[in-house]
């Protein structure tokens, strides 16, 4: 079982990897978004460095945001999807795998990029840690619930925009946790608290995305 | 067994059995519900009424067990552009947990030349070839074919025809939707055109009848 788990997650890691530019799509997308905040604002250092946890972390949301409606459609297409419900795993386990993949794909490279933009943006040094940390946090907790979006739109024609009703509202606490801690480690006021409630977040979407996600994708196959 | 789609029945009061090393092709005309029927036996789709047996263990006991026991070939040939042949072989048979694909998958559909040429630059003829080479790459003792032969050329569909006869000397068990193409020796058929239901008998239906369906 797990053996077939990590064989699907490279699978994926593969096709992403084979996709070209378009895997890379989200990283692209995050380091345009931000780079156009001091380029709109001005170079007002006292500024710029007062809004950079909520930039980041807003145009880290969107970027996420970005590359979900691929996440199952392709599979659904192309008639995957239904081979990967027949196969050795369970449907929870098909949306973890390619879950994690997406993550790996989207999150972690998005957590990387963020300090360099940051520091366009004026962050402090003991801010970007925490940026750091707040976004390996909360990064997963982005893909997640946005596996859960994608998996209810796979079937409809235009899921993409339907996808962003659905899951921005519930990408809310992830912000506000996300930029809460940032800001605390920047006014020095004190991240543990915000730091817990995303892990404790990223705890509760491990245990209840995937559940949710396989319900809808066992409809869509019907 | 029964099945309705979108609230429109498709078919009811269908019954079967089949022994080891049987095999069952389904016809009718479009519609009828051959594809649902497969889906339902691949457990990809539930019943509206009726059950479904293997051994005589119902499967909704354990559907895990139901799925590593099947293969399903559908419409779709679940093959990914940007993954070679091969590469799209094992990965299929990995997923099933098998340690790889076992040899001769594809020399069964005589594709073995193809084995690095990426999915994209296949026909949809040897797209279907692959989707069937799955069969054989891992093992399983119910195959649920749709249409398998479709845009096959006769050469292949005859290697396919083999392929199921194989498949059942070795104790398997095949159901295969079709339009005739495909002559299964000793196979019994069921025309799902005979089990249609007219849509004025759904206002008072809602019992799709007792029977049992079981292999």
């Amino acid at each position: 079982m797990v053996g077939v788990f990590f064989r699907l997650v490279r699978r994926e890691l593969v096709l992403a990897l084979r996709g070209g530019i378009g895997s890379l799509m989200a990283v692209v997308f995050f380091v345009i978004a931000v780079t156009l905040f001091p380029l709109g604002i001005g170079p007002e250092l006292a500024l710029l460095s007062r809004i950079a946890p909520g930039a980041v972390w807003v145009a880290a949301l969107l970027a996420a945001l970005l590359s979900l409606d691929r996440l199952f459609v392709a599979d659904h297409e192309d008639g995957s999807l239904e081979q990967l419900m027949l196969g050795a795993l369970p449907p929870e386990l098909v949306v973890l795998a390619k879950t994690l993949a997406h993550w790996l794909t989207t999150g972690l490279p998005l957590a990387a990029a963020a300090p360099v933009l940051a520091i366009l943006l004026n962050m402090s040094a003991d801010g970007l840690v925490i940026l750091i940390v707040s976004l390996l946090l909360g990064t997963p907790i982005l893909s997640l619930i946005g596996a859960v979006g994608a998996a209810l739109t796979v079937g409809l024609r235009r899921g993409g925009a339907l996808i962003a009703l659905l899951v921005l509202p519930l990408y809310v606490p992830v912000l506000i946790f996300g930029v809460g801690a940032v800001e605390g480690a920047v006014l020095d006021t004190g991240v543990r608290t915000n730091l817990t409630i995303l892990a404790g977040g990223l705890v509760a979407a491990l245990a209840l995305g995937p559940l949710a996600a396989a319900a809808a994708l066992r409809m869509t196959t019907e | 067994m029964a099945c309705i789609r979108g609230e429109r029945p498709v078919f009811s009061r269908v019954s079967f059995r089949l022994a080891p090393g049987g095999a069952l092709t389904l016809t009718g005309p479009n519609g009828s519900g051959k594809s649902s029927l497969l889906r339902i036996l691949a457990g990809l789709l539930r019943p509206a009424g009726g059950t479904l047996a293997w051994d005589g263990e119902p499967l909704e006991d354990d559907w895990a067990a139901h799925r590593r026991r099947l293969h399903y070939v559908g419409h779709l040939d679940a093959v990914k552009p940007t993954l070679t042949v091969a590469e799209n072989l094992e990965d299929w048979a990995r997923l099933r947990g098998a340690a790889g694909p076992e040899p001769g998958a594809l020399e069964a559909l005589g594709i073995e030349a193809l084995g690095d040429v990426p999915g994209r630059y296949l026909s949809a003829g040897q797209r279907r070839r692959l989707a069937l080479a799955r069969l054989v790459a891992a093992p399983a003792p119910l195959w649920l074919l749709d249409e398998p032969t479709v845009t096959l050329d006769a050469e292949a569909a005859a290697r396919v025809a083999a392929m199921i006869a194989r498949h059942r000397a070795g104790g398997g068990v095949a159901v295969v939707a079709t339009h005739g193409e495909i002559a299964l020796d000793g196979a019994q058929r069921l025309d799902l055109g005979d089990h249609a239901i007219p849509a004025e008998a759904l206002l008072d239906a809602g019992d799709p009848g007792p029977e049992e369906e079981s292999w």
